[in-house]
């Protein structure tokens, strides 16, 4: 344990704590949006107490978002200070733009939906919630436009020892960005998606405001169905362009030592790091891989023997996490396909319903796995082909990182352990009971 | 220039952030002495409810725009003060978390607990910012490689500690007044009483701070060479006595303006002091970063001028209107709605 190795684990904490409330306010506040859009266009009292019961919600999640945020825009000042010197031309103006034109839309316009229902008229109100699910879309752009920079660096000269911006556009438009934002928006919207159904399969379950939970799990259902197909295909893309962009990457995430054309698939592998091995490799389908990634059954793949031994990412590691949230993904499409299958009886489906309202932390697990694919398997890079991890840490004690990391530790299990309860006590309240 | 126009910039979006937080924090340091029963401290917060977020997100900001516009200050800058940035951190979470989640049980224990994380998570950032601001002022111990030598300790000396008092003070008044402003009889008296006397501890130490500041640090060179720029700290102290005045006549809004102008005006004082560094070094003037040795590349400059100068008057349009729109006082009729913390 150094402190390189320390400021790995706090970031890894700070980032993965502060991942588990970021998909739902992507996706909830989208929901909630739509939900308070159907009572203006219907005047259905339903649907407004829809929109209040889920922003209450909602705001819990958002504010502890919110103040684990803060922690970890410091941590690049504090933990890596020779990474912020030498990429401060773009990781800290992406920094400031999310902030000036993300961050205050989004905590000022939730602040005056939630507490603004009777001082505003129902169409100002329901385009305050709508600002906000905008401003939490633009938000994960801007924060993801910086972290695709990381693994797929653009726009830039190395000069007076610093990577410095020549060209912005570059930077904000590039398809890796771009594939990027939309990975991690529709994994938002399926975890919202899921926690939706979730909390109404709970209650349908025990019949109690069946109505009003009968139209909010449709809804998430509608939800799920669009987004888990569309991760598959959005997926699918991404990993093609990570492959261009990263290949150390996606041999890990395949766990590929040897170079070579037609490369099979195989359903059922376990990697042997030590040995620079594969111990199985078992139901192979032939030349699937080279077809999978490059769309050419002869396609070549480079495998991790091609770079040395210090320049390829943790295969276990990135590889099982890669297989789980696959795995995970497709599973998401299936049980949005038998919720669809049986629309019409979806209330008297205990089965379905019970499953549903277990798999309520399936896509957090999704999520928090591909930031670790995408995360360790960039090292042992911090920009990709442009600064080792090792060389970007701050000149700072190991008594400093250590106290900081066990208070992090304890800080954050104090804090989440209360919004979990918190969040638990109100998702199983229900709503308020309808106006007489 | 270009980095001129953003050292500005810089000491502009600290000094919001400071105006901002400072009712949060002030409210909160002050809520155990005037609150005492359930009722009152759910107006406290209830005061503050619908704004916490949005303040919040000046820090973001203010920190964002220092990496972004001198990134070599703000790598250096948050590596030396390691410890304290994250203590301040650590404590903006609890109290920020504290609010949210006090009022969501009944239990006595729980709502206890969190109105002592409010408390410490409302004296520890005024506190912290104060002593680290008072230490920029006059010189963090950075060698030519940006390393601190030093500890907390070094930090709390009589200077720091002073500056760290200044803080604590101007924001319990600040606080208070906000206090007199949005809450009703008898929560606002005693608001306003403490804002009174409080007053007058924060003009002794701000002329004691502003003494020490002559022989402390070099703040004061500045001002010689352009003695225009007296009117800053001139302005600021006229406010700070025009707060007392608007006091006296139970002007709460006006005194609370007041008490802005003063919170901004004294930040402005520090950092007109401090130009052209942003992060002065104690051990030798050669060390210090300055605006022309930590910038960003010009072009990344002028972009982030571009996204500044359209975007954070908009931000302070839409800001201003939520402050209007929750302008009225917080009633104990408001405590029964649904959304009330």
């Amino acid at each position: 344990m150094d402190v390189l190795m320390l400021s790995r684990l706090q970031f890894a904490v700070a980032t993965m704590f502060h991942f588990i409330f970021v998909p739902l306010t992507l996706g909830l506040a989208v929901l909630v949006a739509i939900m308070e859009t159907l009572y203006v266009r219907s005047g259905d009292e339903e649907y407004k107490r829809m929109a209040k019961f889920w922003g209450k919600i909602f705001l819990i999640n958002f504010a502890v978002g919110v103040v684990t945020g803060i922690t970890l825009e410091f941590q690049f000042g504090t933990n890596w200070g020779v990474y912020s010197k030498y990429v401060g031309d773009f990781f800290g103006s992406l920094l400031a733009i999310v902030a000036t034109t993300s961050f205050f839309l989004e905590s000022t316009f939730i602040a005056i939906w939630f507490f603004g229902w009777k001082k505003l008229s129902p169409k100002v109100h329901a385009l305050c919630i709508w600002l906000v699910a905008i401003a939490s879309t633009g938000s994960a752009y801007w924060i993801l436009v910086a972290n695709s920079w990381m693994q797929h660096p653009v726009g830039y000269v190395i000069r007076g020892g610093r990577a410095e911006m020549v060209d912005f556009w570059a930077v904000i438009s590039q398809p890796f960005a771009i594939l990027t934002f939309l990975h991690n928006v529709f994994a938002g919207y399926i975890v919202a998606a899921f926690f939706v159904m979730g909390v109404s399969a709970y209650h349908l379950l025990r019949k109690s405001n069946v109505s009003f939970f009968s139209k909010s799990f449709r809804l998430g259902l509608i939800f799920a169905v669009v987004f888990t197909i569309g991760e598959v295909i959005v997926g699918d893309f991404h990993g093609k362009y990570m492959a261009a962009a990263q290949p150390t990457k996606l041999a890990a995430v395949e766990s590929v030592w040897e170079t070579g054309r037609g490369v099979p698939f195989s359903m059922l592998v376990i990697p042997d790091e030590e040995n620079e091995r594969n111990l199985v490799e078992a139901i192979q389908i032939p030349k699937f891989m080279s077809w999978l990634v490059y769309g050419d059954w002869n396609a070549e793949i480079k495998g991790l023997k091609a770079w040395p031994k210090e320049e390829r990412p943790p295969v276990t590691l990135v590889f099982w996490s890669f297989r789980l949230m696959v795995g995970l993904g497709f599973l998401f499409v299936l049980l949005a396909l038998i919720g669809m299958v049986r629309w019409n009886k979806l209330e008297s489906s205990p089965l379905y319903l019970r499953v549903m309202m277990y798999s309520i932390p399936l896509p957090y697990i999704a999520s928090e796995l591909g930031w670790i694919v995408t995360e360790v398997g960039r090292q042992p890079w911090i920009v990709n082909g442009v600064m080792k991890t090792s060389q970007a840490v701050s000149p700072i004690a190991f008594s400093q990182v250590a106290t900081s990391l066990v208070a992090f530790i304890v800080l954050y299990s104090l804090l989440g352990l209360a919004a979990f309860v918190i969040i638990i006590k109100f998702a199983r309240k229900g709503p308020e009971a309808a106006a007489a | 220039m270009l980095e001129t126009i953003w050292f500005v910039l810089w000491g502009v979006l600290w000094a919001v952030y400071f105006m901002e937080q400072r009712i949060d924090l002030g409210v909160g340091t002050l809520a155990p002495f005037i609150a005492n029963n359930d009722t009152d401290k759910r107006l406290v917060y209830n005061s503050m409810g619908p704004f916490w977020d949005g303040n919040e997100v000046w820090l973001i900001t203010a920190g964002g725009v220092t990496f972004a516009a001198f990134p070599t200050t703000y790598a250096v800058m948050f590596s030396a003060l390691y410890t304290p940035l994250l203590l301040l951190l650590f404590a903006l979470i609890l109290r920020a978390v504290a609010l949210e989640f006090r009022s969501k049980e009944t239990a006595e224990g729980w709502r206890k607990f969190w109105d002592v994380c409010h408390f410490i998570g409302s004296f520890v950032p005024a506190l912290l910012l104060g002593v680290a601001f008072a230490n920029i002022f006059q010189g963090i111990p950075i060698d030519g490689d940006g390393i601190f030598h030093g500890n907390l300790l070094t930090l709390l000396n009589f200077y720091g500690l002073l500056g760290g008092v200044l803080f604590v003070l101007l924001f319990v008044v600040h606080g208070a007044l906000w206090l007199a402003a949005k809450t009703e009889a008898p929560l606002s008296s005693k608001a306003a009483n403490a804002a009174a006397s409080i007053w007058l501890a924060e003009l002794v130490v701000a002329v004691i701070f502003l003494v020490a500041t002559w022989f402390f640090t070099g703040l004061y060179n500045n001002y010689l060479s352009y003695p225009v720029l007296w009117l800053i700290p001139l302005i600021t102290v006229a406010a700070l006595l025009a707060i007392r005045v608007f006091i006296a006549k139970e002007a709460w809004w006006k005194a609370w303006f007041a008490s802005s102008l003063t919170i901004v005006g004294a930040t402005l004082f520090g950092v007109t002091g401090l130009y052209p560094n942003l992060f002065p070094s104690s051990l030798n003037p050669a060390y210090s970063l300055t605006v022309f040795n930590s910038a960003s590349s010009p072009y990344t400059l002028k972009i982030m001028l571009g996204v500044a100068l359209t975007f954070v008057p908009i931000v302070i349009v839409y800001q201003t209107w939520s402050y209007f729109l929750f302008k009225d006082k917080v009633t104990t009729e408001d405590l029964a709605s649904d959304e009330a913390y």
